[in-house]
């Protein structure tokens, strides 16, 4: 037995036990059923360390096999199955959400069921969990590959993965049963923050240790997207989230800051979960991807220097425009507003490069649906941090501010851009871990390619109609100084909207469904791939 | 992995020479564009902190040349604002509400403030065109429960009703049932009863005799003798055909069975008191004023 194993399952032992003594010392319900949520885990957790002791041979798996590396995918085809899970609960619920705005009884009138719990469901689900369960899917993927090393650690890569799921399983639940610490996306409470850090700085550590050992001289562009991503993920979980239980055997919390401190430190994590999660961490999937499935070189090598640092340095000022004509002083809302104006060239950067890639392939986009979703995912994304700049000018802001316009531009960016990249990864990656010759489908990639387009579209320009419409009847006088609209005159005036909206979003979700199949199809029903070199495709774990 | 720079043949660039599991890159330069638009940005982003208040210092932070502050600014919006309403609104104040009623003038402007404070703040309850919901009376019609006057709906936009406010209108619907009143035949008798005094029908067998008996000993000191209702209590006229809760009988037995007693906010304090002015005005337009 290794060190780790053995420390590892004595750990969740342990653990299991503080986790017992906590469901039965618990103040409220929902820590009572968390904790318990967690001793079973630890224990199942310990269970299957000490399992697959006895199960595996007495080597672990060789760093290399006949002088190749001895790539590791058991842990990627599990993040992989967990994203497109977590995608579709993400989108369904999603579609619950923007259906219970045009139709309110559909919150049921069940707490669990409300607008205010599921929304932070959604968010998370497809934020954390679908985005999540990509990024550390293909992280480690194209980490191994373009190091051309086994992944670094044993039981760590698995851990990260199960341990990530885990915290995401305890995020939701939580949310369902009222648990939050009111911060946007950072709602988890404060025993599951503490878990994901753990977990996190695993996942840096695995991350690190396999680019340390890789054996290429040069570390590819999609790894400082990816480093950059997951250094500033720990960074800003761990600056936005301290705070104080009331009790250890309590599911509530205070969040050390307070006032316009804490609504800084929020939007500072906020804009820049978007940046380094959302922006940074799927910019390196593209980096990969695009060239990979076109089969042509990276545009610029110079670009990607530049643009890379120029959006780390300038994404981390951004935070403040969240926060126009508030209490913020006046001078952060200025460098927040000059910073944001400065990061659309370095966004667009990664634009270029990503469709710039294509010059000598552009033919591809028309037999080949996957790419052409790779493709348009950045043109999606360059639309989104165009829209983003502006609207963080405060003159713009002042109109779009709180208005569903804002909804529409992070759904361009997310539904578009994310979502899109992550869908093309995705499609991609399925055949390369199960050795299959490729997709089940490629017809089917093209249906889901359309509808989800469709869906889109509709979307944020039912929401660009609704948010500018909004904010015009929120701002305009009459001419005897009085405001022209009531409150619920500009709701009224956003039933139609919200109903294209929700069209879209089923049409997104229909699309995502399609993909299910056709990648269950493709791992199960798949030709599998000829190879001359058996021995290169033995399991991994 | 291959050292020297190779050439890509479709686009004639060199390559940097890596190659990562099989993706080179290109050495083309950054897009003159591009770059040159960076720049601009950084520029304006400089003149921009050079005019507006930008950078913090140990005390303080850089003003700008212009001194901006937002603060200053909402307070001068504000002003502005005040001063466009302010005579008017000075004039509405001054003028009682009868006079308003009398001015034409004077009467489109209080019924313009009192369409969105109407629409703000007691849409939620009595729907955006006053029509009301099941327990939240119609204002669009000449049924009034505590008084269609401009004074009396002043009084009740005041001090509500049963909202705790020392002036608020008081008294209930008593539960005859829950508190051992009346038995529960003589609910459904009496609710038989009451339908009958707005020209309902009654269930077969009822016996009208008996239902007059039990509304004269319980109901009449607030709904007064024939059900006409009483505005000081604020009971409902039975015989008008306009119900809060319903007309059913199942509906009546409920109201005699546990009582009722709906709650209408005070709002002075909440709103200014030319506010509420203009407000009962727009009330006292929506049709059914007196």
């Amino acid at each position: 037995m290794t060190i780790g194993e053995a420390g590892l399952s004595s750990i969740f032992v342990v653990l299991s036990f503080l986790c017992l003594m906590g469901a039965a010392m618990a103040l409220d319900s929902a820590f009572a059923f968390h904790a318990s949520l967690g001793a079973a885990a630890s224990l199942a957790a310990a269970f299957a360390i000490i399992n697959r002791y006895y199960d595996r041979p007495a080597e672990l798996p060789p760093q290399e096999i006949n002088g190749r590396p001895n790539y590791n995918f058991g842990p990627i085809k599990l993040a992989t199955v967990l994203a497109v899970f977590w995608g579709i609960a993400g989108f369904s619920v999603g579609l619950l959400i923007a259906s219970q705005l045009a139709w309110p009884s559909l919150n049921f009138d069940l707490p669990w069921t409300t607008f205010g719990r599921l929304r932070p469901l959604h968010t998370s689900a497809v934020i954390f969990a679908f985005g999540g369960n990509v990024l550390i899917a293909t992280s480690f993927y194209v980490v191994q590959k373009t190091s051309r090393v086994r992944l670094a650690g044993d039981l760590a890569p698995w851990f990260i993965v199960l341990g990530y799921n885990f915290f995401i399983v305890i995020a939701g639940t939580g949310y369902l049963l009222g648990v939050t610490q009111s911060k946007e996306y950072a709602e988890p409470e404060w025993y599951a923050d503490l878990w994901l850090t753990i977990v996190w700085v695993t996942y840096l550590l695995v991350f690190l240790m396999t680019l340390i050992k890789r054996k290429e001289p040069h570390i590819y562009v999609a790894n400082w997207f990816y480093l950059a991503f997951i250094i500033t993920i720990a960074v800003l979980h761990l600056g936005n989230n301290p705070a104080i239980p009331i009790s250890l055997v309590s599911s509530k919390s205070y969040v050390v800051w307070g006032g316009v401190q804490d609504a800084m430190f929020e939007w500072w994590y906020g804009h820049n979960a978007v940046g380094f999660f959302l922006t940074a961490g799927f910019l390196a999937i593209m980096y990969y991807f695009i060239p990979k499935r076109a089969e042509r070189p990276v545009y610029s090598y110079r670009l990607s220097i530049i643009h890379f640092w120029a959006l780390i340095f300038l994404y981390i000022w951004a935070g403040p425009h969240h926060l126009h004509y508030t209490a913020l002083p006046d001078w952060a809302q200025t460098l927040g507003m000059t910073f944001s104006i400065m990061l659309w060239m370095p966004s667009w950067g990664g634009m270029i490069n990503g469709l710039m890639t294509l010059s000598g392939a552009w033919d591809k986009l028309r037999t080949d649906p996957v790419l052409r979703m790779l493709v348009v995912s950045v043109a999606f994304y360059g639309m989104a941090t165009f829209e983003g700049p502006m609207m963080a000018v405060k003159v713009v802001n002042s109109l779009s501010h709180y208005t569903d316009w804002t909804i529409g531009h992070v759904h361009s960016g997310a539904l578009g851009w994310v979502g899109f990249v992550s869908f093309g990864a995705l499609y991609c990656l399925v055949p390369w871990l199960w050795e299959r010759k490729g997709l089940y489908s490629l017809r089917l990639v093209s249906w889901h390619f359309w509808i989800a387009t469709i869906g889109i579209v509709l979307y944020i320009s039912a929401m660009w109609v609704s948010g500018i419409l909004q904010g015009l009847m929120w701002r305009s006088y009459t001419s005897l100084g009085f405001l022209e609209y009531s409150f619920i005159e500009s709701v009224e005036a956003m039933h139609p909207f919200y109903i294209i909206r929700a069209a879209g979003g089923a049409l997104y979700l229909i699309g995502a469904l399609i993909m299910a199949y056709n990648l269950w199809m493709t791992v199960n029903a798949g030709e599998a791939e000829e190879t001359q070199d058996a021995s290169l495709l033995q399991p991994a774990e | 992995m291959t050292e020297h720079n190779d050439i890509d043949h479709v686009s004639g660039r060199s390559t940097t020479g890596h190659e990562w599991d099989g993706i080179r890159e290109l050495n083309t330069p950054l897009p003159r564009w591009w770059i040159l638009t960076f720049y601009a940005t950084i520029i304006w982003a400089i003149g921009y902190w050079v005019v507006y208040p930008a950078w913090p210092l140990v005390h303080g932070y850089t003003t700008g040349i212009l001194h901006y502050s937002s603060r200053a600014t909402v307070d001068s919006e504000l002003s502005d604002l005040e001063k466009l309403r302010g005579e008017k609104m000075a004039v509405l104040g001054a003028a009682s509400l009868a006079d308003i009623e009398k001015d034409p003038a004077l009467l489109s402007l209080a019924r313009a403030r009192g369409r969105t404070v109407f629409a703000d703040n007691c849409a939620p309850c009595h729907g955006s065109g006053g029509a009301g919901a099941k327990g939240f009376p119609n204002l669009n019609d000449d049924d009034w429960l505590w008084g269609g006057s401009l004074d009396q709906i002043m009084q009740t936009i005041q001090f509500g009703a049963r909202s705790g406010n020392p002036n608020a209108h008081e008294g209930q619907m008593l539960a005859f049932g829950r508190d051992g009143m009346l038995k529960k035949d003589e609910i459904v008798t009496v609710a038989n009863y009451v339908r009958s005094l707005s020209g309902l029908p009654t269930a077969p067998g009822f016996n009208a005799a008996a239902g007059a008996k039990i509304f004269s000993d319980n109901c009449v000191t607030c709904h007064g003798e024939g059900g006409k209702g009483n505005q000081e209590v604020g009971a409902p006229n039975l015989t008008d055909q306009i119900w809060l809760y319903g007309s059913d009988e199942a509906t009546i037995e409920e109201t005699i069975t546990n009582g009722r007693a709906g709650v209408m906010p005070t709002w002075s304090g909440r709103l200014d008191p030319i506010t509420i002015k203009a407000l009962t005005v727009y009330v006292h337009s929506l049709g059914g004023g007196k």
